[in-house]
């Protein structure tokens, strides 16, 4: 238990000094540089207008669609990690325990390719 | 050991924070990103319990893809949210009335647990085992002892699977697609005619 945080430690450091880095420079350009707001510095440019609308306009469901398929062979992949590391401890059994799983999906993943899923246009 | 304390409550306060944050940010997309930011110090909550697995895959899964899918169901939805939120201040106080009594349930649910009688004398199951890794022992158990579990997951997925096809797929008439297998198969005797002309006939 101990060995393993001792493993996570150069992470921990990492983030702080990741953490303290964005800080001083942040905090630097807060502190030393000459800060002069003017609202004109922030209008529109020359040839730049307002914005008309909303930026979050509607999104096609297509994308939501695409996600959602990619999470669940994600989850699948992330089955196969612990199943791939301990398959010489578990027998056949495991071995045909992820194979019924690997199978079961294959019949959801033959669906959406024959229903068209996996294409765009 | 005293860092492992000092982590825990770093983690723990940024955890809470985002959390409130997350229902907190006027802007919808800042309350995905202060999520994900919760998600990646849950995940430090994890490591430091030696769950180094859970923690992986809640990074990789929950930032990785279930973030993506909150920000699309964020975009997706037309909704002013500001409207929405009109009245967050004015419902506080109902609100965290309600909350103090899921929490005094919560702390009388927990106060009177107790261990049955046949798990009483096992050893709290520990994240990593006599020089396994935290993969290894879940590996060890989730497709042997675990089995059915295991399979029903396989079986959530392809539901969930067929669920988003079925609720969300249409196919959209009238779209040209390029089918190469076609083109290839194509057989050049039966589209094209050589004639012969004499010159200056025509056809």
């Amino acid at each position: 238990m101990q060995g393993l945080l001792a493993e996570y430690l150069p992470i921990l450091l990492f983030l702080g000094v990741a953490t303290a880095f964005s800080l001083i420079m942040i905090g630097a350009a807060v502190l030393v540089a000459r800060q002069n707001p003017d609202p004109a510095k922030l209008a529109a440019y020359e040839c730049g207008f307002d914005a008309f609308g909303d930026s979050r306009g509607q999104f096609d469901v297509r994308f939501y669609l695409v996600a959602i398929l990619f999470i669940i062979f994600d989850l699948e992949v992330a089955f196969l990690f612990p199943w791939a590391i301990s398959l010489g401890g578990i027998g056949l059994f495991g071995f045909w325990s992820m194979m019924i799983f690997l199978g079961v999906l294959t019949v959801g993943f033959v669906y959406e390719w024959k229903k068209g899923a996996l294409e765009w246009e | 050991m005293i860092l492992q304390t000092i982590t825990f409550y770093l983690f723990a306060a940024i955890t809470i924070a985002a959390g409130f944050m997350v229902i907190a940010a006027r802007n919808p997309v800042h309350s995905v990103l202060y999520l994900i930011l919760a998600f990646f110090t849950s995940a430090g909550l994890f490591v430091l319990i030696g769950a180094e697995f859970i923690a992986m895959i809640l990074v990789i899964v929950y930032v990785g893809a279930v973030a993506v899918l909150f920000l699309f169901v964020v975009m997706m939805l037309d909704i002013n949210f500001t409207e929405l939120r009109q009245g967050f201040l004015q419902y506080l106080p109902i609100g965290g009335l309600i909350g103090l009594a899921l929490l005094i349930e919560l702390i009388m649910v927990v106060g009177v647990w107790q261990f049955g009688p046949e798990v009483a004398g096992h050893a709290i199951p520990q994240a990593t085992t006599n020089g396994m890794t935290n993969t290894e022992a879940l590996g060890n158990i989730i497709y042997t002892q675990y089995v059915y579990a295991f399979q029903a997951a396989g079986v959530i997925l392809l539901i969930a699977m067929i669920g988003a096809i079925v609720l969300t797929h249409r196919t959209r008439p009238g779209v040209k697609k390029q089918r190469i297998s076609s083109q290839v198969y194509r057989d050049p005797k039966t589209t094209i005619e050589v004639k012969k002309i004499k010159p200056g006939q025509g056809i």
